[in-house]
């Protein structure tokens, strides 16, 4: 997500990088070119607009640092006014005085809110919390089955009433609130049927929803890939109903995602979730300064080292870095750590949360596709020859190429590259010795970013 | 970039992602942030598209689970619907145009056309061409440059081209819908379900999305109102088996046309992708795929043509089926995937009723964006 916004800044500072003093007219050129990358990226033309203005005004009134290039002066700016509209950290639900809290969801056809709030609901439960999700789409055919599917799924009940009529959603959500009171629910989450920002009857029927459950959240649903409409949809949600956050989905699929700035611009009001795919548990808060620093090119090193806790076993780790450091790492433990890796999510994805890793001449899905040969090559290797790679000769290589159905060339290289890496990593844990391995130039990790 | 050059190059970037880890979780111990850190302990368990053994069962009867009201039957033309957001434009364009062109009037120009989500680098180019030609001609009417405008985008459709739906000659007419989550792909089967069989033919439906939940009792529901009958599984069957199940029952009734609904599925899921290709592959083994359609959301944005050329790739589009205009979105894109990628818009959506479902006219749509 966001990767082609960061290239293009990226791009551009590279060029900065590599001038002197800013000069007033290098600044024009500056800002004309993130105002292509916004655009780019699916930034409603109003809030670049804004932006960019921002940024300038920003820019003539910025003291000049003596530490700063004012590349680094530009993109902090940047970087400050990206964090102004998304917002400093994460926002969290509402916590509500007395339960149910209810959480009425709402947005455009097709934008994901019966998912999402199916999502929600396994998130919350798994938060300790004691759910119900309430089916108030009673237009798009077999949406209450869909809901009531996933209620299942996520082990959360489901108040459906498949025989009301199609237009009494706000009675059907005003009982499911009776309901939820009744029962001693902690959280009712409405899903409402998708409507069109232009659509009178429609909208007004949202709004005789909210009224009826009068909801401590209003999470507008906004797709992820929408494109310069976003202002006008925010505005009118806005318009009808007392928005509260926004729920960002399908956010795992592209390199854009500029409604997230769009909306969090227009609305006023904090992007809380963000859907990064198809699992019930692709779920996640939305951090705005990890997303600031995404859009800069800076990665996203922290949901990576959060990915990174979840899957890879701390002891283990530990014992990897020893035998990486003394160049002990061998392609046996290259395949347990690729196993690992692997659950992290498609290695593309991984990659992409790394500073600078966006710039790589590679397609994404090349990586997630190429992987499999390569450990077909290491699987086709016998313990002894993982472990040591030395007595790879002729014989074996062959054996190995047919083996895994690559060439000899294949093994070769990899065996060589293999090799390459391994001092390489010895050589850059060197130095400093007993402490921690120092990272490539360019990789270390950002809090605070460093600028 | 071949094939030989990945492995170096993929082992490096895998090694280095794991110094990467393994330093950060070595130091997990003492430098955690617990503010960074608090985090939901949600992820662990995910759900996955089980595989299921697949159903050989058929089951032609339209499954229906509930009745849904359909709109009642108000046609505004498409012109009419985007009046709202037309009237914005004309105004903001008369005001551009209004004056003597200077470099300010272009901008707007551009942004009009940005708006609409054309894409900022076709947008430029038309605007240049559009230039180009005002000072050529020395136009100065308002009202000129903006039929000269008209005429520019249109000629960005191929006017000539035919945009009908085709059928093959053998029966039954296979037409695969495809796209990314969302678009409006059920709802489009539905509509051209309804359709055809208004025009007397006979339809079968191919519930090919077997990961939502619940899609195929949607598409019942749509077999329902338009009196098509539902191939099905059981969910999280293969595609490929329904679509081909479904293949051989149109066939050996004798039906006319048969759709194929297929999972909403982002273009960048290289597996899901893989999916739909073998769902045409299967296809193909007994007939043909007449139409493969790809359903863009007119309120997406630029990443349309990407989900185009992937989809091209995959499942070989022959057009595209442009919805939810009836709202403020133009869906510009379309008209960038049709330029750049020699896609036609074949059909637009316009509404939520059964009958909303256009044949795409670039005349039409040009007028409605800017007239």
């Amino acid at each position: 997500m966001f990767d082609s916004l960061s290239n293009r800044l990226d791009d551009i500072f590279t060029r900065l990088k590599s001038r002197g003093r800013l000069s007033e007219k290098q600044v024009d050129e500056v800002l004309r070119e993130i105002r292509l990358a916004l655009l780019e990226a699916d930034v409603s033309l109003k809030v670049v607009k804004a932006f960019v203005k921002d940024v300038r005004e920003r820019a003539d009134g910025a003291e000049i640092h003596k530490s700063l290039t004012p590349a680094q002066q530009v993109i902090k700016i940047v970087n400050q006014a990206l964090i102004d509209i998304l917002g400093e950290a994460n926002v969290g639900l509402e916590v509500g005085s007395r339960p149910p809290r209810v959480i009425l969801m709402a947005g455009l056809q097709g934008s994901g809110k019966t998912t999402a709030s199916g999502k929600l609901a396994r998130l919350l439960k798994s938060q300790g919390r004691n759910p119900i999700l309430a089916a108030a789409d009673l237009r798009r055919p077999a949406a209450i089955r869909q809901l009531q599917l996933l209620g299942e799924q996520v082990g959360v009940p489901v108040h459906a009433e498949p025989d009301s009529p199609g237009h009494d959603a706000a009675g059907v959500a005003g009982r499911a609130l009776e309901y939820a009171r009744n029962e001693g629910y902690s959280d009712l989450i409405v899903d409402t049927a998708g409507r069109m920002h232009v659509d009178p009857e429609l909208m007004k029927e949202l709004g005789a929803v909210a009224h009826a459950v009068d909801p401590n959240e209003i999470l507008l649903v906004c797709d992820a890939m929408t494109g310069q409409d976003a202002v006008n949809v925010a505005e009118s949600f806005l318009e009808e109903v007392d928005v509260t956050g926004v729920v960002l989905t399908k956010l795992d699929g592209d390199a854009r995602g500029g409604a997230a700035l769009s909306m969090a611009f227009v609305t006023g009001r904090p992007i809380k979730f963000a859907g990064v795919g198809e699992k019930l548990g692709d779920l996640e808060p939305f951090h705005p300064d990890r997303m600031a620093s995404r859009i800069l090119g800076m990665g996203d090193v922290l949901t990576l080292i959060e990915k990174a806790e979840s899957v890879f076993d701390e002891a283990e780790a530990k014992k990897m870095e020893a035998k990486l450091r003394k160049a002990e790492f061998t392609f046996e433990d290259f395949l347990t750590q690729m196993q690992a890796l692997k659950k992290m999510g498609p290695m593309s994805q991984v990659l992409g949360m790394m500073p600078g890793m966006s710039k790589l001449p590679v397609a994404d899905d090349q990586i997630d596709n190429q992987m499999p040969r390569i450990e077909a090559i290491i699987r086709s290797m016998t313990i002894q020859e993982r472990n040591n790679p030395q007595v790879l000769n002729g014989s074996r290589r062959k054996r190995i190429a047919v083996g895994s159905g690559s060439s000899i060339q294949e093994v070769n290289k990899l065996v060589k590259q293999f090799d390459q890496v391994r001092k390489m990593m010895k050589a850059m844990s060197g130095g400093k010795g007993k402490g921690k391995m120092k990272l490539p130039k360019g990789m270390n990790p950002p809090p605070g970013m460093g600028f | 970039m071949p094939d030989g050059m990945l492995p170096e190059l993929l082992i490096a970037l895998g090694l280095v992602v794991l110094v990467v880890v393994v330093v950060f979780v070595a130091r997990r111990g003492s430098q955690r942030d617990a503010d960074v850190l608090d985090r939901p302990e949600t992820t662990k368990a995910p759900v996955t598209r089980t595989e299921v053994e697949p159903e050989t069962i058929v089951e032609p009867p339209p499954d229906v689970v509930e009745e849904v009201e359909v709109e009642p039957a108000l046609r505004p033309s498409l012109r009419e619907r985007l009046t709202k957001s037309r009237r914005f434009i004309t105004g903001r364009l008369a005001d551009a145009l209004g004056q003597t062109p200077d470099e300010e009037t272009w901008e707007d120009v551009e942004a009009v056309l940005i708006q609409a989500d054309i894409g900022v680098a076709t947008a430029t180019r038309i605007v240049d061409d559009l230039r180009e030609q005002v000072r050529e001609r020395k136009i100065k009417d308002p009202s000129e440059i903006m039929a000269l405008l008209n005429e520019e985008l249109v000629s960005l459709f191929d006017t000539e081209k035919p945009r009908d739906l085709t059928y093959s000659d053998d029966r039954p007419t296979v037409w695969l819908i495809v796209g990314v989550n969302g678009t409006g792909k059920t709802t489009t089967i539905g509509k051209l379900a309804s359709t055809l069989s208004r025009d007397g033919k006979s339809v079968a439906l191919a519930a090919a999305d077997t990961f939502r939940a619940a899609a195929d009792e949607q598409l019942g529901a749509w077999g329902e109102r338009s009196g098509a009958q539902l191939v099905k599984h059981q969910p999280g069957a293969d595609p490929g088996a329904v679509a081909f199940d479904a293949y051989k029952f149109a066939k050996a009734r004798e039906l006319d046309v048969l759709l194929v609904d297929t999972a909403g599925r982002l273009h960048t899921k290289t597996p899901l992708m893989d999916e739909l290709s073998k769902v045409r592959r299967v296809i193909e083994k007994e007939g043909t795929v007449q139409e493969s359609l790809l359903v863009i959301d007119a309120t997406g944005g630029q990443n349309g043509l990407n989900q185009a050329k992937e989809f091209a790739r995959a499942a070989g589009v022959t057009g595209v089926v442009l919805t939810k205009l009836d709202g403020t979105a133009k869906g510009g894109i379309a008209l960038t995937i049709e330029d750049d990628l020699d896609i036609p818009i074949k059909l637009i959506g316009v509404g939520e009723g059964i009958e909303d479902l256009e044949p795409f006219d670039p005349k039409a749509y040009v007028d409605a964006i800017l007239a």
